[in-house]
Formats: structure tokens, C-alpha cells, sequence
């Protein structure tokens, strides 16, 4: 088995445990590189079938070729799809312009919480992975969150042998994290060596792509010339700037991402 | 086609300070495996705070961490060599997260234990050592760092070794190479160091390469736990990883602990292209087979040709215990071993040892957060493993207390309980349980018979007559029908142990060897005792309410457990 091979087996393992483990278990599909690949391997996992819901977090914000790929593969894998938004706050005016964590915080991470009330959430399969940034580097593969969400990072219980936390009070509940382990570099050429359908925008056009995909206003573009997979693997092999670089609210201050996921952030 | 390369996954152990963090970061840095952005973000860090470049700082991504200068939880970043790829697992040295440390430390499969020269061996040197050794790690390289502490002195080097070596052995752990380190300098990390021109070892990076990685679990007899059995459509399919050995389709099973047996009719897949007839160790599948029968999660299938699992409900092994809470016998964990599940006591608690020291104590009723015991563990249901030597992956386990995972450990065997105390005189044996307690226990609302101690009462030896739960006289015979023995107590000593053929009834009152009063009054009592006993040998139940009084010298304590 090469890596790709024993990360596949770990991701579909994780899966496995998660649905066996919750009663009420979502995956959450931010349209993005990374959930996408998580989708695929859940299909491996259960043959052919998806036996959860997938959860859109939509701030209204997201690039619209994003919004069109979503629908297409929702219907093309036949998902269970449930698409959110908080409307409350957008009514109320919330934008990146109130400020990009204020923003991040409640059309994201108080969305979130509303749909964990609502449907009454025990797990949560989330794509998070170690290597984008400090904070999620740190994390269990199953993490627990109280009834707010939060996540007490300085005090997690261990976590070994593929032995993960499935017991907790009633109301908090677990996010999975399946593709962990995995970098960035791995998730392409998993996604090449799967053929993988992926939304465009990571492809170069007129000498930029998306790297990583986010709310229109807060994500940038790279300096690219990376129109296919291969093109990307190979870009990837030799750059030595951070995924998320093009991403603002990582940016606002020296902590912001942990900031967030302190909160119950993806 | 996208090369094949091989990936190793490494620990970095030892003492708080000593330079876990600084050796990862050297080595990223020196292999250019960090994102511009990473170290730019370290230099402003560093700046605002004005304090120095650290190359620690990398990686201690977390505010809390800067503020104290050491990481609180393991993190796992990627480098390359040309012979392979490595996850480096950072694991802090700090005692207070050992548990940190060992979720990094048990997804390894080789490890560098880093000793500060000036400082030399501490506490967490060893323990580390300790707890390398019950993960099973082999592959392990000391890294004596801060040589620029000690002038590059291969004197001072050579007197750590030997330290360091001396605790190892004790405890089966092999260092294959000693390497004196810089990694504030770089001095043999990535480079060979010019100030130390005595060493003529590989350097650190040099060196991981010459890790063999393992492979023998794809040799070992088949262990596939049941993890899930789906119907999504007309396909009943197990699913589940296989943790050792290979399966074929066609392949003849037997499924533990049940001992039903099959065959395999399919490895079942999603996308055409991976279809296979073969499985290996590693891989998370789905099979179907030809009978259908009830199978249920945690169960393993293990091919028949293949050495069985042992089956049992009681076991010895070896533990590291995180817990909040202090580990104790007679109370309920919640026992993981791969897929299986079941409640679970620790009937016995044979040494506690402290691994920075390996002081052992034989006589501990506890076991305190972070120490290690070797424990008798006994399970409401029979589950399936291995000795941990035999198979790592289903000879090791984890313990919930509560909610939350709280320790680990891995199985020496299977243990057939001493049942009870025992008197003893040369080869002769009267098995008891006169000595246990009659505790009510609150947490679960029911009266428990518990054995507080395990011993053996040779001729002479003082009895602990009076308990928590019992007081008997200071003279009295003990009588076991079954095994025809009888025990003679006096002034509080067991004085003799004989044949119940050569015993006459004195007119001490007489105790079944579970500690109930018989109501004997005189010598025609007695035989009409063990006259009863004789005929009536199938209804006991009968027998014992007319001639044992259950309650005399007894007396239940609550007990919170």
C-alpha cells in the first residue's frame, strides 16, 4: 500500500465509525476540493451509497460557480443536501464589510450552530486538515464540542489506536474529522488518481486559479498557469507559499483562525 | 503514473526543554519543507514579542504555547529525503500532557528520544523510554542534543550514552544509534558537524533513512473485526479493516468467538477499478459470504487455516493510565479493543510502577494519573485478541472512564484468577473467600463480594480476622465439604490444615471456607452436617439455607466504589 492507499483506508475507516457511532450524523460539503474528495470517499465507504445528509453552509457570499456545482453533484450523486443560511443576520446587514471575523462568526460558525439546533446533531463530519493551518494541526479525529460549540483545545482527551471519543453528555456532540492526516498534495492527487470531479475555479484562467475557495469578497487568487490536475501537483511539489494565502480572515491578527475554531469554527 | 513512495511515521520524545521542538523545526527547515509564510509568520511573531528566532516556534502554532515556550499537543508535518517521505509527530515533553503525548506516540512506527547533553537523563527522558516501550516502538535513536552546550565534548557525550543506555535496557528498549546534535546549530541534523570531528555515525536525517519500515503483519494469521454490516441494497456486506494476514475470495472463515464457519463469496467495491480477489492488512473492505447467518460487530474472521485468537474474559496486561480519576479495582470502565466493546473491572492490581524511576510497588490499591501497572482485567463478555507480542494491533486496548478515553494497554495473556485466598500447607490447598467484604455499592445500587487482597495463609501466619465487613472469634475451624479439608484456627493463626477424614469436631465454631456460620452445636450436629451435605450434592441451595447461617458475623458497609 502507497500513502494514498493507507490514507484512503484510514478516511474510510474513520467514516465507518462515525456512522456507526452517531444516531444523527451530517457531513458538512463546502463545495471545495477537500469535502468533495471527503464525498467521494464516503460513496467508497458505503458502496455506492451516501446514508447521511450533507450540510451547505451558504453566506450567500460564495462565488456562483460554486453554487452551480453544488446543485449539479447533489444531483448527479443523489445527496440528501441541506443548505443553510443564517438570514437573520444577513437581514440585519452582515457583511464582510462589518468585519471579516465578526462576518466569518455569524454567517459561518452561528449558522452552523443553528443547524446543529435544528436537526439535533451528535456528529458532524467535518474536511478539515492538519497541515492548512495551526490550530486544525492540533486536532483529534473526533473532537468534542459542548452546547455552544466551543472547543477546548488545551485540555483534549487522548486519542490512539484508531480508538476515537464516542462518549459524550447529551447536547454537546463530535466532529469527525476523516481527512485529517492528509495534505493538501495528497488530496490532488487523489483526486487525479480517482478522477475526481472538482469545480473549475481551481483551474488557471488568463494566469490565476483559486487554491483554496471561500466567500467571493475574502478569497484570493494565485499567480498560476495551472489549467489541469497534473499542472496542479506539480505546482504544488515546488511552491513554498501557504495554502491559505489567499484567504483574508486568516489574516486579521496573528490568532484569528484559532480564534475562530475556539468557537465552534470549521 | 504517480511514483511509489514509501512513508514513515516518527516521534519526537523526551524531557520538556530538551529540544523536541527545535530538532522538528531544524529539520524542516534544513529539508525546505515549510511554506515561505510559516517562517515569516515565526519572524514577526518573534518580533512583537521581541524574543529570538526560535526555530520551535514553527510549530507551536497555539498563543498559549509562545507564552510558555513549550507544546501542548502533538502535530503532525511532512518532509522529504530522497529515499522517502516522513510525518513527524511532535510530542510535548511536559508530564502534564503525557496524554498528548502518547496519541502522538502510538501512531509511530519509530521514534527519536532527544536528551539535553547538559542536562542528561530526567524524569521524562525515562518515562518517554518507558512508554516507547509499551507502544511496542523498536526503532528508536537517542539524539543528544545542545552538544554546543558541553563544548562538543565526546566525553560528556559517551557519559550520557552510557546513562541513558544503562535505564533502556532495563526495560527492552534498544537504541540502534546514539547521535550527538546541535539542532539550535544544525550541527549533524542535515549536515555532518565540523565541530564534532570524533563522531563517524550517520547524521539524523542519514540516519531515518536506514529505518526498515515494517512488514511482517501482512504475514500474520487473518484478523478482520466486524466494524458494520450494511443492507443498503440487496448486498449484505461486513465491513471492516483487515488489521493482519490477507483474504482471498473463496477463502474458508471461521468467525470468533462464535467458532462459525464460512466462506468468503465476495470482496465487494464501488468504483469498477477496484475490484480485486485479494485483501491485505491495512485495507478497510466489505465482503459477503455464503451464509448468511447473524454476525454483529466487534466479532473477528480469521481465516481457517490461520492460528486462532484467544478467546476470553480475563486477561493480564500492561497499562499507562491519563485518567482524571485514579484507576481502581471494583469499579466499571468501558473496554475498546479494535471493534469490540464491553464493560470491564480490574480484578487485580499486581505492581504500580513509576516509569521515570521504575520503582514498583506490589502493594498499590490504585493506580495515579500517569503511571504504569501490570493489572488483572476482567470483562463482562468474552472478547477476541492476541498477546501484544504475537499482533500489536488486537493485543492492545483502551479504557474509558466516564466520558473520555483514559488509558491504554496492551495484553500479556490470559490469566486464570486465583478465585479466592487460599490456606496453604506443603501441596495441599483450601481456596477461600471467608476474608472477601460485603460492600453495597452506591454507584450501582448492588452488594459486591470483594477480595481486597490475593494471598496465600501458610501454617503460623497471623489472619486478618476482623475486616471491614466480618469479625470472626479468635478460634474457629473451617470446613470445606467439597474438597474435604478442614482449617484450625487459633488465637487468630491458622494452625493446621488436614484431611476432613482425620478432623474431630472440639466444639469451636465451624465456618464454610465462604465464611457462613454452620449451625453445629455438638459432635452428632457434625455428622449429620456432612451426612446432608453427601446426598443432598444437587440441591445445594437446600442444603445451604438449612445449615449455614449467611448473616452471623457479617454486616454490609456502603461503599462508594
Amino acid at each position: 500500500m502507497d500513502r494514498l492507499d493507507m490514507l484512503e483506508a484510514q478516511s474510510i475507516y474513520i467514516l465507518r465509525e462515525a456512522y456507526k457511532s452517531f444516531g444523527k450524523l451530517g457531513m458538512l460539503w463546502s463545495i471545495g476540493k477537500d469535502s468533495t474528495v471527503m464525498l467521494w470517499l464516503a460513496k467508497k465507504a458505503f458502496f455506492g451509497h451516501c446514508p447521511f445528509p450533507f450540510i451547505h453552509i451558504d453566506t450567500t457570499y460564495k462565488i456562483p460557480e460554486m453554487i452551480r456545482f453544488r446543485d449539479k453533484i447533489a444531483k448527479e450523486y443523489n445527496l440528501d443536501l441541506i443548505v443553510y443560511t443564517n438570514w437573520d443576520a444577513i437581514n440585519n446587514g452582515m457583511g464582510p464589510e462589518k468585519g471579516r471575523l465578526v462576518c466569518c462568526k455569524a454567517l459561518k460558525t452561528d449558522a452552523l450552530q443553528h443547524v446543529i439546533d435544528k436537526y439535533k446533531f451528535e456528529g458532524l463530519i467535518v474536511g478539515v486538515r492538519r497541515d492548512e493551518e495551526g490550530s486544525r494541526s492540533k486536532e483529534r479525529i473526533f473532537s468534542e464540542r459542548n452546547k455552544e460549540s466551543e472547543w477546548n483545545y488545551t485540555n483534549q482527551p487522548p486519542e490512539l489506536w484508531d480508538q476515537f471519543k464516542t462518549d459524550f453528555p447529551k447536547g454537546n456532540h463530535i466532529r469527525v474529522h476523516p481527512i485529517l492526516n492528509w495534505t493538501e498534495l495528497d488530496i490532488w492527487k487523489y483526486i487525479k488518481r480517482e478522477n475526481i470531479p472538482v469545480v473549475d475555479l481551481y483551474f488557471a484562467k488568463n494566469g490565476k486559479r483559486y487554491r483554496s475557495l471561500g466567500c467571493a469578497q475574502c478569497t484570493g487568487q494565485i499567480d498560476s498557469n495551472a489549467s489541469t490536475v497534473d499542472e496542479i501537483i506539480e505546482e504544488l511539489k515546488h511552491t513554498n507559499i501557504n495554502e491559505r494565502a489567499g484567504r483574508a480572515q486568516d489574516k486579521e491578527d496573528a490568532y484569528a483562525m484559532q480564534k475562530l475554531r475556539k468557537d465552534g469554527y470549521m | 503514473m504517480l511514483k511509489f513512495r514509501e512513508t514513515l511515521k516518527i516521534v519526537v520524545v523526551g524531557h520538556v526543554d530538551h529540544g523536541k521542538s527545535t530538532v522538528i523545526g531544524r529539520l524542516l527547515y534544513d529539508t525546505k519543507s515549510l511554506p515561505e509564510r510559516a517562517i515569516e509568520k515565526v519572524k514577526r511573531i518573534s518580533k512583537e514579542t521581541g524574543k529570538p528566532f526560535e526555530y520551535a516556534y514553527l510549530l507551536d502554532a497555539f498563543e498559549e504555547e509562545q507564552k510558555q515556550g513549550i507544546t501542548i499537543d502533538t502535530t503532525q508535518i511532512q518532509f522529504h529525503t530522497k529515499k522517502r517521505d516522513y510525518v513527524i509527530i511532535d510530542a510535548p515533553g511536559h508530564v502534564e500532557f503525557l496524554k498528548n503525548m502518547i496519541s502522538g506516540a502510538a501512531n509511530a512506527e519509530a521514534a527519536l528520544l532527544v536528551i539535553d547533553a547538559n542536562e542528561g537523563v530526567r524524569e521524562q527522558s525515562k518515562r518517554h523510554g518507558y512508554i516507547l516501550s509499551l507502544l511496542g516502538i523498536k526503532k528508536v535513536y537517542v539524539l543528544v542534543n545542545k552538544m554546543d552546550l558541553i563544548d562538543y565534548s565526546e566525553e560528556k557525550f559517551l557519559d550520557v550514552k552510557s546513562d541513558m543506555d544503562t535505564f533502556l535496557k532495563s526495560i527492552n528498549v534498544f537504541p540502534q544509534k546514539y547521535i550527538p546534535v546541535s539542532a539550535f546549530y544544525g550541527e549533524n541534523i542535515a549536515l555532518r558537524s565540523k565541530k564534532m570531528p570524533w563522531y563517524k555515525g550517520d547524521t539524523v536525517l542519514d540516519a531515518l533513512d536506514v529505518f526498515e519500515k515494517d512488514k511482517e503483519i501482512i504475514d500474520k494469521p487473518l484478523r478482520l473485526p466486524i466494524q458494520d454490516v450494511y443492507k443498503f441494497d440487496n448486498r449484505r456486506i461486513i465491513a471492516g479493516r483487515i488489521e493482519s494476514g490477507v483474504l482471498n475470495v473463496g477463502d474458508e472463515i471461521v468467525i470468533y468467538p462464535s467458532k462459525r464457519t464460512s466462506k468468503i463469496k465476495s470482496i465487494e467495491y464501488w468504483q469498477e477499478k477496484d475490484k480485486t480477489t485479494k485483501v491485505e492488512a491495512g485495507m478497510s473492505v466489505g465482503i459477503t459470504l455464503f451464509d448468511e447467518f447473524f454476525y454483529k460487530r466487534g466479532e473477528f474472521i480469521t481465516r481457517k487455516d490461520d492460528e486462532a485468537p484467544l478467546v476470553g474474559d480475563t486477561f493480564k496486561a500492561n497499562i499507562f493510565w491519563m485518567g482524571e480519576n485514579r484507576l481502581t479495582i471494583n469499579k466499571r470502565y468501558k473496554l475498546k479493543l479494535v471493534t469490540q466493546e464491553t464493560e470491564c473491572e480490574i480484578a487485580a492490581i499486581n505492581r504500580v510502577i513509576d516509569a521515570s524511576t521504575l520503582f514498583s510497588n506490589d502493594n498499590a490499591k490504585k493506580v495515579n494519573t500517569n503511571e504504569v501497572a501490570e493489572v488483572v482485567i476482567k470483562t463482562k463478555d468474552k472478547i477476541c485478541f492476541d498477546e501484544f507480542r504475537n499482533n500489536h494491533v488486537t493485543g492492545r486496548f483502551v479504557i474509558v472512564d466516564g466520558y473520555d478515553i483514559s488509558g491504554g494497554g496492551i495484553i500479556n495473556g490470559l490469566e486464570i484468577l486465583d478465585v479466592a485466598n487460599k490456606f496453604v500447607k506443603g501441596n495441599v490447598e483450601l481456596p477461600i473467600t471467608c476474608f472477601d467484604e460485603y460492600y453495597y455499592l452506591i454507584p450501582y445500587n448492588e452488594i459486591k463480594k470483594v477480595a481486597v487482597e490475593r494471598k496465600s495463609y501458610k501454617i503460623g501466619d497471623k489472619l486478618p480476622i476482623n475486616g471491614d465487613t466480618y469479625y470472626y472469634p479468635d478460634n474457629f475451624d473451617v470446613i470445606d465439604l467439597n474438597n474435604e479439608l478442614s482449617a484450625l484456627i487459633r488465637d487468630g493463626k491458622l494452625v493446621d490444615l488436614i484431611n476432613l477424614n482425620d478432623y474431630k469436631y472440639e466444639g469451636y465454631p465451624v465456618y464454610s471456607s465462604d465464611g457462613f456460620l454452620a449451625r453445629v452445636k455438638n459432635q452428632d450436629d457434625f455428622i449429620n452436617f456432612k451426612n446432608d451435605f453427601k446426598e443432598s450434592k444437587y440441591d445445594l441451595v437446600d442444603f445451604a439455607n438449612k445449615w449455614y447461617d449467611p448473616i452471623a458475623n457479617k454486616r454490609i458497609v456502603y461503599k462508594a466504589v
